[in-house]
């Protein structure tokens, strides 16, 4: 049976806009990063969780998308409608200041959620919306 | 198109693949291969999807983020270890290709994995058949 998670993809607009991002201001980093005629397979990773990468995959018409897929998955990326995440911390608030004064801009600050946890919510630089979640004390 | 040319491309890439590290110029390169500078760019990037300038300097910086990640051979060694005649245009050439400076690259970088694991659905969906000679 399935039994983990090894590679998932975060679409971006911009590989290198996108790399600087995950890695200086979210602490990401790379795992791989190589070209294959003209695409680039770069994926990130924590390292705390070593055995998991995300593949930043930039939207850009090859042999598996037309311009109009192309154009039409920007335009979601963009508005923050295709790509969703949730992050994980031992701190939403310590970890929400750090971000936020690294320039990382939450569209809702850390809040208390009734069913035990709090969590804030943060774009990223291609308009991917994620979530910064801490599980409360039971 | 003659049958011959594809395995001139190929050898061409070959020897990028090869000399990568060493002054190559694009006359020398098509002399070797029996091809007009002006033929062997029109077909490589036909293949390739890229000039043979440009594969060249690909190939550079991927030894050079290979260095980055692996050792710790300095950032100025490393320049010249993969070719580039200059610091400052290995510098600039390498954030553009990867959007960080070498310094940084280092530093938000684990040592990689070799040789690179690509997902065959990411091929396949992308068209990824000719793998380099890394």
């Amino acid at each position: 049976m399935i039994n983990r998670l090894s590679v998932a993809t975060i679409w971006v607009l911009d590989q290198n806009e996108a790399l600087r991002f995950y890695t200086e201001k979210l602490g990401f980093t790379i795992r791989a990063d190589a070209l294959f005629g003209d695409y680039r397979w770069l994926t990130v990773g924590l390292d705390s969780q070593p055995d998991v990468e995300f593949q930043l995959a930039v939207i850009k018409v090859s042999d598996g998308y037309t311009q109009a897929e192309v154009a039409f998955l920007t335009q979601l990326v963009a508005a923050g409608k295709l790509g969703n995440g949730v992050w994980k911390t031992d701190n939403c608030q310590q970890t929400y200041e750090l971000l936020s004064a690294r320039g990382v801009e939450f569209i809702q600050p850390p809040t208390d959620r009734p069913y035990g946890i709090i969590e804030a919510i943060f774009k990223d630089n291609s308009g991917n919306l994620m979530v910064l979640s801490q599980d409360k004390p039971r | 198109m003659p049958l011959t040319v594809p395995k001139q491309i190929r050898l061409a890439r070959r020897l990028l693949d090869q000399h990568y590290a060493t002054p190559i110029t694009i006359e020398a390169l098509g002399s070797q291969v029996a091809l007009s500078p002006y033929y062997l760019i029109r077909a490589f990037k036909h293949i390739y999807k890229q000039t043979p300038h440009q594969y060249l300097i690909g190939r550079r910086i991927a030894k050079a983020k290979e260095l980055l990640r692996n050792t710790q051979i300095s950032v100025t060694e490393i320049c010249a270890a993969v070719g580039f005649e200059s610091l400052g245009s290995f510098s600039t050439l390498f954030r553009k290709a990867t959007g960080l400076s070498p310094r940084a690259y280092r530093a938000s970088s684990l040592p990689a994995a070799s040789p690179t694991y690509i997902p065959l659905c990411v091929c396949f969906l992308h068209g990824i058949q000719d793998l380099p000679d890394f």
